[in-house]
């Protein structure tokens, strides 16, 4: 990082302080987190967010956010794997992106090789058609991708992300061919939305929050989320007859080769982090669902993932 | 009229002395980032969400649409006066306005790309307070086969990019093309040639590429003349300020300039770079002075820097109106947006009027902010070429690698930066214009990605870029453009035959 952007910190935290965010006596320990991402992203925001909490929570003295973007994370791993082996007072924000994406680029650095601390955050997918669609349910849309997948047209995120997971997904659990699916893939949440509210394609899939004030606008219609239970307003596909549960989750993860006790220590911290009340208003603020995991049932969620991931990826021709 | 007042009643919202002083924090910090490569507006918003996050809603956001408007107008001065685009956008800037810095006319080109920036963003503010439905519907239906068919327009007008000779040209605009579809391919995910190296992924960072061709490959080709022919430089030849005829000759272009930059950046994929290069072109081909150009030619500063900044006001339309984030800044903004609990789109106009019609008001003061602000500072500028030669192009290179380390702190990137630098030098050497190569890697992927896309809606069926009556339009246009210069050429001929 060069000296302008550490000066602009500095300034930055200084800045902070005078505006009232001074920290408290409690503080411990540095801690420095990076995001394998540009700034501005979900990694970056939940980072930056960490930090936030963190400091104001008292949990740690000064928190440093460095941004290591490239390749879905296949860049920032590689950094963090190599530069920070043994250091107990770094983190590493990743999510369930990454996963898919250290699996396609093929990256010679795994999940394998670092320490999973917990998951913080979950987001349901959300599957929408635009509001004049002849498709009004997920009953409608199960049998125009079972009568003929590559004529059902998916607008969402990057190839072998979470949205093309979970078409595939849905293909599979609807008894479609998840190898003809129509997915096409867009760069940024933005340009995704434009296509399906110009009834470009049949349906959209991204992350809730994306649609959710064009759903109450009216212009788009919701077919369902990928949650296990919905409410009548927001009904899940599960409950619609599609088997189909997915989360895009983000978490947190030490470097290799730290100590027990440093794990432990971060551990700690994190736990306190996720119950303090800084972070629930942070959640509340950025529409996050709390999907605190940690420990052993973590790393047992992750290794779970991954092999389904891979298995997922394989059967639409991105892994071979 | 309902818009009217609102505007009216938003105006009184951006007065408050603390939104001013908002404003004013905004673009300084927006000009100061502005002028340095790969620090762009984005990053600083980003690293500055966490602290505004206590203040004032209104306060924080108007700030934040300075800094957007402010990194607009920074990113000119550098291109202008040492070669170095801070941003992709302000490329087709350098292009004409470094050879008039360095024709001693370094203080009207930045005039008129102050001046202009100032035209483009009032006249697109004001579109953006009254057109944003409108346009927004039309915005939307642009579908991924009529972007392939707008990539097609820009593709045939860049040839005014190539200098005298097509076959360079287009050899420039091929590596440029070539060097696009290295990266992850968007569409199927596999990688394409990067060799295993993985910070290639990503693919070739445009800033990277311009700053290695136009500020390293323009240092290196100094260095290399130096003994053979010193060239001078004269900071000011003529007067400082912009002459009657410079006037006359810039205000046309602004409009023009305008007319692209808006209705373009509102379209959600539509971008900065397209319309700079489609203003250029048409300056090129409209001028009563085509001998200058390539020489220094104010036309060719005053329209790409008012599509610019017209463009930037653009990009707000889908923000506001749909909560489309469509640039990097654009997508920070909405962060901060979030960050109140509010979500852009289309209740927001509804919801909280107060807040949209005092940002868009506060436009108005950020842009006339930066105009009071830039305009005497253009005497402080060009001093800056004063400065003899070997400290300037050692300040240039310090400062190109800085910014490309800050963007993105990797190694390879650097190695990137060198490389082109040398491309930019052998390229200069022999006399092959690097503009295309830019061009090449800006449109390149977008017009393969969306072509493609219109592809794979279409099940395969080429007829679709013919169906739409949007892109059977542009396809149209720039059939007509491609055609029409050799259709004239032989009417010429033929006529002379006559003779």
């Amino acid at each position: 990082m060069s000296q302008y952007r550490k000066g602009f910190w500095r300034g930055a935290l200084a800045a902070a302080a005078v505006a009232g965010f001074a920290t408290t006596a409690m503080a411990q320990s540095e801690l420095k987190i990076m995001a394998p991402a540009a700034p501005g992203g979900g990694w970056d925001q939940t980072a930056r967010s960490m930090q936030q909490a963190l400091t104001t929570a008292g949990l740690a003295k000064s928190v440093q956010v460095t941004n290591v973007p490239g390749a879905g994370g296949s860049i920032g791993i590689a950094q963090f794997v190599n530069g920070a082996k043994g250091d107990g007072s770094q983190l590493m924000v990743m999510g369930y992106v990454m996963v898919g994406a250290l699996l396609t680029n093929k990256s010679p650095v795994t999940l394998d090789q670092t320490t999973p601390i917990a998951r913080l955050t979950g987001e349901y997918e959300a599957i929408v058609v635009p509001a004049d669609s002849p498709i009004k349910n997920a009953k409608d849309l199960a049998a125009a991708v079972k009568a003929d997948p590559a004529k059902v047209t998916w607008a969402g995120g990057s190839a072998g992300g979470v949205d093309h997971i979970a078409v595939a997904l849905f293909a599979k659990a609807v008894g479609a061919d998840p190898t003809k699916i129509n997915y096409i893939p867009f760069s940024g949440g933005g340009e995704s939305l434009a296509a399906i509210l110009g009834g470009k394609v049949t349906a959209g899939i991204s992350g809730y929050g994306e649609f959710e004030s064009q759903i109450k606008a009216g212009k788009l219609r919701l077919i369902g989320l990928t949650t296990p239970k919905g409410t009548p307003d927001m009904p899940s596909l599960k409950e619609q007859g599609v088997n189909l549960e997915i989360a895009n989750w983000r978490a947190v993860v030490a470097a290799p080769g730290i100590s027990a006790d440093q794990k432990k220590a971060l551990s700690e911290t994190i736990d306190k982090l996720a119950k303090s009340k800084e972070w629930a208003e942070i959640l509340k603020q950025k529409g996050w669902d709390d999907a605190y995991l940690s420990g052993d049932a973590f790393a047992k969620f992750l290794a779970e993932d991954t092999n389904r991931t891979k298995e997922v990826l394989t059967s639409v021709g991105l892994v071979k | 009229m309902d818009a009217f007042f609102a505007l009216a009643h938003g105006v009184t919202v951006a007065i408050q002395p603390m939104n001013l002083l908002f404003a004013l924090v905004g673009v300084l910090l927006g000009t100061a980032v502005g002028v340095l490569p790969g620090i762009g507006p984005a990053l600083t918003v980003a690293l500055l969400l966490p602290i505004t996050f206590k203040l004032d809603p209104g306060g924080s956001i108007i700030m934040f649409a300075g800094i957007y408007y402010g990194g607009m107008y920074g990113g000119s001065t550098t291109a202008i006066l040492i070669n170095t685009p801070g941003e992709s956008a302000s490329m087709a800037t350098a292009l004409e306005g470094n050879k008039m810095a360095k024709a001693g006319r370094g203080g009207p080109a930045l005039a008129t790309s102050a001046i202009g920036s100032f035209v483009a963003g009032t006249i697109a503010t004001l579109g953006l307070a009254f057109l944003a439905p409108t346009l927004v519907e039309l915005a939307v239906k642009f579908g991924p086969e009529d972007y392939f068919a707008l990539m097609c327009v820009a593709f045939v007008t860049v040839s005014a990019t190539f200098g005298d000779s097509p076959v360079r040209g287009l050899t420039s605009l091929f590596i440029g093309l070539a060097l696009g579809l290295v990266g992850i391919d968007r569409l199927t995910g596999q990688a394409r040639l990067t060799f295993g190296v993985p910070e290639l992924l990503d693919g070739v960072e445009v800033t990277t590429l311009a700053v290695g061709l136009f500020a390293v490959g323009e240092a290196l080709y100094v260095a290399s003349r130096r003994h053979i022919e010193e060239e001078v430089l004269e900071p000011v030849r003529g007067s400082l300020w912009m002459t009657k005829q410079d006037w006359k000759r810039s205000w046309m272009p602004w409009l023009r300039g305008t007319l692209f930059g808006f209705p373009i950046g509102a379209l959600p994929a539509g971008g900065a770079e397209i319309p700079t290069f489609l203003s250029y072109s048409t300056e090129k081909r409209l001028t009563k002075y085509p001998e200058e150009f390539g020489h220094g030619a104010i036309e060719g500063v005053a329209g790409p820097e008012a599509a610019n900044n017209a463009s930037a006001a653009g990009t707000l339309v889908p923000l506001l109106a749909l909560g489309l984030p469509t640039s990097a800044t654009a997508a920070m903004m909405l962060a901060g947006f979030q960050q109140y609990g509010l979500n852009p789109g289309p209740l927001l106009f509804a919801e909280r009027p107060e807040l949209v019609w005092g940002l868009i008001a506060s436009l108005f003061i950020a842009n006339t902010m930066l105009l009071v602000l830039n305009l005497p500072l253009v005497g402080l500028w060009v001093k800056l070429l004063a400065i003899p030669q070997p400290w300037l192009y050692a300040g240039i290179l310090v400062f190109a690698t800085m910014g490309t380390i800050a963007a993105k702190p990797s190694v390879v990137e650097l190695t990137m930066l060198g490389a082109f630098g040398v491309l930019g030098f052998l390229m200069r050497r022999f006399d092959y214009p690097i503009a295309p190569v830019v061009v090449g890697l800006i449109l390149g992927p977008i017009a393969e990605a969306q072509l493609r896309r219109a592809l794979s809606i279409s099940l395969g069926d080429p007829m679709v870029l013919l169906q739409s009556p949007i892109s059977a339009t542009l396809l149209a246009i720039a059939a007509i453009a491609l055609i029409l210069p050799f259709a004239l050429k032989g009417m010429n001929r033929f006529k002379a035959q006559e003779d």
